[in-house]
């Protein structure tokens, strides 16, 4: 596998054989190859959800890898008083990851992979007030900095996904998202752990542009099986982490969104009124005029105010 | 206190209702004390769906609308020129500067990384499509703004305080505190020649403070509202518009107003002072001006994004909607009429329909109408709740105590049919 093609790479994550170092190596040349615009190289992961077997392998590896970074935590379970088992039930402050499994009928069913869908134009970037999220211009990727973070939440009221968690039970919380693995395993192997980890190849990691491209195809290859829709595609703008599923995607707890991000409707707003800030301007000069002049009609006897500016004010009501 | 005519309150501090706010103070802060601990989900029922409760939403946004008052105030004296309201400023002022304060602490106690806020002052963090980052400097600024608003009272007091007061006052700490006595008279008279020093300078450009003090709480009240324009998938279609920034500018306007009256209403009560029904019933005939231009906008909003149907859904959110819109109608229908506007009751009661509706307003957009999908529920927590209480309670003792120190309230003697007192910013720039 010195030169390792894009099909090659994709069928060994697909047959799940592949090994893993092999794997990162691969998606590490699929990161840094040609580009094709900033658009092209934005990275992301497709997660198939019809490939997943549920075996959370990922979750694990999230963890393993991410642990220091943002400071994730093994969740009990009521039942399990030793700690033997990491049992998140959802996304929190110490799970960045997470896969569920919705059961339609006995027949019909499907896990769901969790995690930050690193929008394109994303919400909790456009809202944090002290620019603790970043989204990399370069890379796509949606970054979070715990060390300029005031722990507002905003970006939590503000993800239309219910992706940013916070640490509520903690004194110094931080607030806890994937950050495809910026820090950790991308910089170390060129892929995210999860998808280093997944050994059915349910997660692809690699540029945006080439992830919809095998989307597409996985699509055409068996029609009907597929719902026939790219999650993440269009929802708020376009996001880099892609879906495919069988059953509905509001079903797997992926909401039904607009295509317009939310983002830019708020923004545009904030932005005509607050132009180059010349409306406060403008206002506070009209109304020191106005002050002003209101001042010169004053008769001045030391402050105190005479029956005639009673009369006076009274007009004007 | 020569010819200030603001007076101390003359009464006892240690009243029974001073226990019972001290003892919910105390009760808030130990609270408080226990989530820098043990964190936030220790005291409260927040969660990753409901990441602001009613710390946010009543401390913050609901409180700094009706802290107001001040802001209500100013534009009626200053920008509509009506100067016989100027003795109504000063505890306008006064309690604005709490509302403000204590917001500002509620922010500190709900953010979950305090230490950090310092990134609001460096520009390369500086964040402008955020709403929040707008609101929290101009909340700064303007809380500064008031302290400087209410800065010439202090002045003058100090200034003009005789000395035997003052003597009186040392005295009084030296046995109370064991404050060296001598060393802090050679301080007070320090910082009284300071302070006559200062005012003249200050009376120059107060106005162009008072200005900025009207023109950031216009921008900064308009901005809680688009705080929520992000949340276009979460909060619900009967309140989420475009039109959140202006509908929350009016509606601050007139909490502000009816604040004021409820505020001069009940410490006339509770300080057995004479009723200032004649400057009340002239506020009372703006407010339903104003909220009447709130109610066409609310309706006319929904109308033109065609959500009126959603009113009469008679759901959960179409309920709050129209208990929202009720209580505003009722208080302003009542005001309408002269008659009502000079009964202190009527008065009274209509101003707390509006205050509460307004109010309403504000928590319909924030958690009531506020849905981040299915699985997520709030309620606040009692302990939640207590740190609230805790911090109201705070700030109604605070005033009581103030108001017995310093001269607030205005003289009694000589303003029952003339003129009103002095107002809060006395002297204002006459040589110019
Ligand atoms: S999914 Fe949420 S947290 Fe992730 S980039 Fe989008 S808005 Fe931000
Ligand atoms: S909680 Fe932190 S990251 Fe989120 S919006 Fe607030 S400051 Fe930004």
């Amino acid at each position: 596998m010195a030169k390792p093609t894009r099909r090659g790479f994709l069928v060994g994550l697909a047959v799940g054989s592949a090994s893993l170092a092999c794997g990162g190596m691969a998606a590490a040349v699929e990161a840094g190859g040609e580009a094709v615009g900033s658009a092209q190289n934005e990275l992301g992961m497709l997660y198939d959800a019809t490939r997943c077997v549920g075996c959370k392998a990922c979750m694990a590896a999230c963890k393993r890898v991410n642990g220091d970074y943002g400071s994730l935590a093994f969740e009990r379970a009521a039942f399990d008083p030793d700690g033997l088992w990491d049992a998140p039930q959802d996304l929190s402050g110490s799970t960045r990851t997470l896969i569920k499994l919705f059961k339609q009928s006995d027949r019909e069913w499907s896990y769901v992979k969790y995690s930050c869908m690193h929008c394109r134009k994303p919400s909790c970037v456009s809202v944090c007030p002290v620019s603790a999220m970043t989204r990399d211009p370069r890379t796509g990727v949606v970054d979070y900095n715990k060390d300029t973070c005031i722990g507002c939440r905003y970006c939590q009221v503000a993800c239309a996904f219910n992706i940013p968690r916070f640490q509520w039970d903690s004194a110094t919380p931080q607030i806890v998202k994937c950050d495809l693995c910026v820090h950790t395993n991308l910089a170390k192997k060129g892929v995210t752990a999860c998808a280093e980890a997944c050994p059915a190849g349910a997660i692809l990691f690699g540029k945006r542009a080439k992830l919809l491209v095998e989307a597409r195809r996985r699509l055409a290859e068996k029609p009907g099986f597929y719902l026939d829709h790219v999650y993440g595609e269009h929802e708020v703008g376009g996001t880099n982490h892609l879906y495919l599923s069988a059953l509905p995607f509001n079903r797997l707890g992926l909401p039904q969104l607009p295509e317009s991000p939310p983002a830019e409707f708020s923004e545009k707003i904030q932005h005509t009124i607050y132009k180059g800030f010349v409306a406060p301007v403008a206002l506070y000069g009209a109304l020191c005029w106005l002050a002003l002049r209101n001042l010169k009609k004053q008769p001045h006897d030391d402050g105190s105010h005479t029956d005639d500016d009673k009369k006076e004010g009274s007009h004007e009501s | 206190m020569s010819h200030d005519d603001f007076q101390r309150h003359e009464a006892g501090i240690f009243t029974p209702a001073f226990f019972i706010l001290l003892l919910l103070t105390l009760i808030g802060f130990f609270l408080v004390g226990l989530r820098f601990v043990k964190g936030i989900g220790a005291v409260s029922n927040m969660s990753d769906g409901y990441p602001w409760g009613i710390w946010i939403t009543y401390d913050v946004a609901t409180g700094t609308a009706i802290a107001c008052g001040g802001y209500a105030m100013a534009i009626l004296v200053y920008i509509r020129n009506q100067m016989h309201y100027h003795p109504m400023i000063r505890s306008a002022v006064l309690t604005s500067l709490f509302g403000y304060g204590l917001a500002g602490f509620s922010v500190m106690v709900d953010v979950g990384r305090p230490w950090n806020a310092y990134n609001f002052f460096i520009p390369s963090k500086w964040q402008v499509n955020s709403a929040m980052f707008e609101v929290a400097l101009c909340v700064m600024a303007y809380t500064t703004v008031l302290l400087i608003e209410f800065l010439p009272a202090i002045l003058t007091r100090l200034e003009e305080a005789d000395s035997r007061s003052l003597q009186r006052l040392a005295e009084r700490l030296h046995r109370k505190a064991g404050v060296d006595q001598d060393r802090l008279m050679t301080r007070i008279e320090w910082a009284r020649a300071g302070a006559a020093w200062l005012r003249p300078r200050l009376d120059k450009v107060l106005i162009f403070i008072i200005v900025l003090g009207i023109t950031l709480p216009t921008m900064h009240q308009s901005s809680l509202g688009s705080l929520l324009l992000i949340a276009s998938t979460k909060l619900h279609p009967l309140w989420h518009t475009g039109f959140l920034p202006l509908l929350f500018l009016i509606n601050c306007i007139y909490i502000g107003y009816s604040i004021c009256i409820l505020e001069s209403v009940l410490s006339s009560y509770a300080f057995k002072r004479p009723f200032e029904t004649k400057e009340l019933a002239g506020l009372a005939a703006i407010i339903p001006w104003v909220t009447a231009i709130w109610l066409s906008v609310v309706v006319g909003d929904l109308l033109w994004r065609g959500q009126l149907g959603k009113v009469f859904a008679f759901d959960f959110y179409a309920g709050f909607f129209l208990l929202e819109i009720g209580l505003v109608g009722c208080g302003s229908f009542i005001l309408f009429s002269a008659k009502n506007r000079r009964s202190v009751r009527w008065l009274f009661v209509s101003a707390a329909l509006i205050v509460i509706g307004g109010a309403l307003y504000r928590f319909n957009v924030y958690l009531i109408g506020f849905n981040p999908g299915e699985g997520w529920r709030y309620f606040p927590s009692l302990a939640e709740f207590m740190v609230t209480i805790g911090i109201i309670a705070f700030e109604i003792l605070c005033y009581k105590v103030l108001v017995k120190i310093l001269p607030v309230l205005p003289r009694l003697h000589g303003r029952d049919h003339t003129a009103p007192a002095v107002p809060v910013a006395p002297p204002l720039p006459q040589s110019n």
